[in-house]
């Protein structure tokens, strides 16, 4: 893994050495970058397995699938579709990300065929139980937060970047997050360390077992969420990504949720 | 004293005298070696740690223990700390106090370990609004809250099941803060936690003068268990010394024996504890105050030697032929006594509760180390220092008028001494059964630590401390959305709310009916559980997803959404009527619901409730053995089978006695008093020996007749045993102002138990043997 002491020593440096503007606009730079990476791929879908274990180890398993469409100069647009557990199947939740001001969310319940608004104040909240919160799925704006640089160093052949996040919403489960960015590979996150309200470490997702999809796209096909706290973990596991599918705006209102 | 004694002195007396001609030679490099004991004892020191978890009162593999972790690895833990707030102007829904309450609430949210924190304020305020559901705080812009508004959130928390009687009590005058946390085995979790709160609340209280606070809750608990310990620390060991100091110096006269004695006392206790420290025992509320009962042990012994080195010297003896003749004489009866408490306080081993195994471990150590610091560095620090006596030319001026006459009535009347002690026997051993056996944790703590003036407030005025816990598994995954189970969830609710001992009842399908309610525009008519599982799948769905962080449904629903947490409140009462109240609902889960729906309760108030009982039943193997081993080594001392059996009566009547007594004090029995018996039948074994061993000595090698016997041993010992029960009754009496009630009825039994030991062993005893030897 990563070198400890190069970290702590170079953390120590940036600290002493760096200018705060220097850290703000190298930590913006990469998000930036990390974010301009991902341009362009118009669509997706992927189907994906969602294991939520407690501390005991004992299991428990949804099946979800996921369409994101790309909206230029705004937060994506995506669908969550439940296929099981069974007695929420057919179930999907739309969500609108945008770049600032809350995100909009919507809900549709098969069992009473309605579409139901989702209320902005929960997007710290878990998502189905599990370990990930609501604004932890959504997808990633460069707005949404204020960087700090921390350190880069390699890590075998690659260049890997620390950036501390801050969440400019209030409403945000956290204080902070420290992500770790690989410059080797197209900025693509390695590693985010979430901190609680009280600035304790809550949580650590991990991304890995990483793809390339029509040769520029990176995506993690598992991802591995920790929580320090209540010892608990969630999974995702993803499968059959598809990209640049058939999908438009029109497919994700709130109207053509029942469809 | 002994010198009627002029039979040649024997093969293993001479080894004794040798022995300590040897010690008072090389007294210095005795000295010095007893000094490297409590510094190499001061190395376990530092590993002895103060161990305040209220699990530890628990074995690893006790069920119950077993169970209530399994639930605490289901859901979210059980660790919380519980502020309850009273406005002076008993009004909890002003505009003021509100805004009071929500900044205490969002600056608890600060608080170290913690993973939740509920008020009426952050309430889950779940309504309809059109076609969409709400959910949000209770109260959430202060600046715009109008008289209105704060009668409508008044109305809704007062209608609330999850609030009334939990967080909000029926006048609406005091309300409650309750801060989730997780602490597992972090051990320098819960002062942290405990400092945050009452640094925060405090400052608090500075801005809003008008508003009282309680803090109670497990977290709280623990706390108190180590601030009990640490109270009695600061304040009874050093009064302890102070006040034995005292006392030796009055029996004895002589400065430089009070201080020596004070040495022995010191370096036990150190070695007792360092030891303790290195083999990893830690210290409990239980187990801190046995400094008090070691020194209180261990002086016994140093003051029969001294007091016979003393009477050596009254009679022109040199100090050393002095210290020679008196280590020749007590040798044996020092061993034996403290073999006898040694073997009382290891049969603590056989209880079911670590902290009085520990208790028993570090005493029997300390009662261990005071044997042997008393045999050879006490002669050593005695031959060095100066010691003054005037001699006396009339030997003995002692006044022996009331022993005699003592002697005389139970030479007189021994029949009806013999009989009235049975009948007491037979009275005594009703009553001690009639003593009921209760654990309420709150009541462990005496009314000057603030946990429990705190938790009885929060009884009184708001909800309950005590509370039971059931997981109620469901028919398989997701199937806690089932109607079936939601309405069987809704019929033990009910139930458990008719229950008398029952304050409130938090149920899933509460939840669920109250999300059933809003998402149909908020008509009452469908403030019930949804018809249909699918329904209720989605609708929790959606209900989830609108919560906040720290606010979700994993202290009430397992993962696999297969078991919900089912949690009753309790008022203050007995731990019997808890266990009865946990038979209760768990009998009506059996004959009320399907199978995969039976569970038992499980909390830290019903382990505490039937910890008593644990303990006696683990204990009553341990009594026997050590009450066998002490007739044992009796038998063995007096060399006769007859007068070991004899010894059984004066030695384990006074305990039967003492709980007789004890049901006219209390009536009530908790888990300290169960490790009364073993402790106690060590203690009061001691005078029964020294008796004994007088008269036998007197019969067999002063061929005096038995009742001359029996009138030898008044002369000279019914002086010293009463004098050594005063002792242990000072000692004991000191234990009894502890603010650990458990240690302190323990202590104010023991007390009760030797007084009655002292009138056995000088009234019964003298009877049985006047009978006996015919």
């Amino acid at each position: 893994m990563y070198n400890l002491k190069s970290i702590v020593a170079s953390i120590l440096f940036s600290s002493l050495t760096l200018p705060a503007s220097f850290a703000q606009d190298r930590g913006l730079e990469i998000a930036q970058n990390s974010d301009k990476a991902d341009i362009g791929y118009k669509s997706s879908e992927s189907e994906l397995q969602m294991i939520l274990t407690n501390k005991q180890g004992q299991t428990s398993t949804n099946l979800l699938k996921n369409k994101t469409l790309e909206v230029p100069n705004d937060g994506d647009k995506s669908i969550i579709e439940f296929n099981s557990p069974k007695d929420v199947k057919g179930t999907k939740t739309l969500t609108y990300t945008h770049k600032s001001g809350d995100d909009d969310q919507w809900i549709y319940l098969p069992a009473v065929t309605r579409v139901k608004r989702i209320a902005s104040s929960n997007k710290s909240g878990p998502f189905m139980g599990s370990e990930f919160a609501f604004e932890d799925l959504s997808s990633f704006e460069v707005e949404k937060y204020t960087y700090k640089f921390i350190s880069e160093s390699m890590v075998g052949t690659e260049k890997i970047a620390i950036v501390e996040m801050d969440p400019e919403d209030p409403k945000s489960g956290y204080t902070r997050i420290i992500g770790k960015f690989n410059l080797t590979k197209n900025y693509r996150v390695e590693e985010l360390e979430f901190y609680d309200r009280k600035n304790e470490k809550l949580k650590t997702l991990t991304y890995s077992d990483y793809k390339l999809y029509n040769n520029k796209y990176f995506r993690a096909n598992a991802l591995n969420m920790v929580n320090h706290q209540s010892g608990k973990k969630t999974q995702l596991l993803f499968t059959n990504y598809k990209f640049g599918i058939n999908l438009s705006e029109n497919d994700l209102t709130e109207d053509n949720l029942k469809n | 004293m002994e010198n009627k004694n002029s039979k040649p002195i024997s093969s293993f007396e001479q080894r004794v005298v040798d022995f300590t001609t040897k010690l008072i030679k090389y007294k210095k490099t005795v000295l010095f070696l007893s000094l490297l004991v409590p510094i190499l004892a001061g190395i376990g020191f530092s590993k002895l740690k103060f161990n305040s978890d209220s699990k530890i009162f628990f074995k690893e593999d006790n069920p119950r223990l077993i169970s209530y972790n399994k639930m605490e690895n289901l859901y979210t833990d059980d660790d919380n700390v519980l502020i309850a707030l009273a406005p002076k102007s008993g009004k909890v829904f002003t505009k003021e106090t509100i805004s009071a309450i929500k900044e205490l609430v969002d600056s608890s949210w600060q608080t170290p370990h913690s993973v939740r924190v509920d008020a009426v304020t952050n309430f889950q305020y779940t309504r309809a609004d059109g076609d969409n559901l709400i959910v949000s705080d209770l109260i959430t812009d202060i600046d715009s809250l109008t008289d209105e508004a704060l009668l409508k959130a008044k109305e809704i928390a007062l209608n609330e099941p999850i609030l009334f009687n939990r967080l909000i009590n029926k006048d609406a005058s005091v309300t409650a803060i309750n801060i989730t946390c997780k602490i597992d085995t972090n051990e320098a979790a819960t002062p942290q936690i405990v400092n945050f709160v009452r640094n925060k609340t405090e400052a608090w209280k500075t801005k809003y003068k008008d508003i009282d606070i309680y803090i109670s809750g497990n977290v709280m608990l623990n706390n108190a268990f180590s601030e009990a310990g640490q109270k009695d620390g600061q304040t009874l060991i050093p009064l302890i010394f102070l006040i034995f100091l005292v006392m030796i110096y009055f029996f004895t006269r002589s400065v430089t024996g009070s201080l020596s004695t004070f040495v022995i006392i010191i370096i036990s206790i150190s070695a007792a504890l360092g030891v303790s420290g290195l083999v990893g025992i830690n210290l409990t509320a239980s187990s801190s105050n046995t400094p008090i009962v070691i020194c209180t042990l261990a002086i016994a012994d140093c003051i029969h030697i001294l007091a016979a080195i003393i009477a050596y010297m009254k009679t022109g003896k040199s100090k050393n032929e002095a210290i020679i003749e008196s280590i020749k004489i007590n040798f044996v009866p020092v061993i034996i006594t403290s073999l006898t408490t040694i073997v009382g306080f290891l049969s603590l081993n056989t209880g079911d509760v670590p902290p009085y195994a520990d208790f028993g471990n570090i005493s029997a150590l300390g009662m261990t180390f005071a044997l042997l610091f008393s045999l050879t560095t006490f002669p050593a620090l005695l031959a060095l220092l100066p010691i003054k006596v005037k001699v006396k030319n009339s030997i003995d001026v002692e006044k022996k008028g009331f022993y005699n006459s003592l002697s005389n009535f139970a030479l007189k009347y021994p029949n009806q001494i013999l009989v009235t002690s049975i009948v007491l026997l037979v009275i005594s051993s009703v009553f001690t059964l009639k003593n009921q056996l209760n654990d309420e944790f709150i009541k462990y703590f005496s009314k000057s630590i603030s946990f429990r003036t705190d938790s009885d407030f929060i009884n009184e005025n708001l909800t309950g401390v005590y509370s039971l816990d059931f997981s109620l598994p469901a028919a398989g995954e997701g199937e806690i959305n089932s109607p079936v189970y939601l309405n069987y969830l809704e019929k033990f609710a009910a139930f458990a709310k008719s229950q008398p001992e029952v304050v409130h009842v938090s149920s899933f399908s509460e939840v669920q009916k109250r999300v059933n309610k809003a998402l149909h525009n908020d008509d009452n008519a469908y403030y019930s559980i949804p018809k249909d599982i699918k329904e209720a799948a989605q609708y929790n769905l959606l209900y989830e997803l609108s919560l906040p962080y720290g606010l979700d449904l994993s202290n009430q629903v397992n993962i696999g959404k297969s078991e919900t947490r089912f949690g009753v409140t309790l008022k203050e009462v007995k731990s019997a009527q808890m266990i009865d109240l946990a038979t209760r609902l768990e009998t009506w889960l059996e004959t009320n619901t399907p199978k995969y729906m039976h569970a038992k309760a499980s909390s830290l108030t019903l382990m505490f409730a039937h910890i008593g009982r644990q303990q006696v039943k683990s204990l009553i193997s341990g009594a026997i053995l050590s009450a066998l081993m002490i007739t044992l080594i009796l038998m063995i001392t007096f060399r006769s089978i007859k007068y070991g059996l004899i010894s059984i009566f004066s030695n384990v009547v006074p305990a039967i006695y003492g709980f007789g007594i004890w049901y006219f004090v209390f009536g009530y029995v908790n888990l300290g008093m169960t490790a009364v018996f073993g402790m106690t039948l060590g203690i009061i074994v001691d005078s029964t020996i020294h008796f004994m061993s007088k008269y036998l000595r007197a019969k067999r090698e002063l061929n005096l007749s038995t009742e001359d016997a029996i009138r030898y041993s008044f002369e000279n010992v019914g002086r010293a045993i009463v004098a050594t029960a005063g002792i242990l009754c000072v000692g004991f009496f000191i234990l009894a102002q502890s603010t650990f009630m458990i240690n302190s009825q323990l202590a104010l039994i023991t007390i009760i138990i030797i007084s009655a030991s002292i009138i056995i062993c000088l009234l019964a005893l003298p009877a049985l043997l006047l009978k006996f030897s015919k």
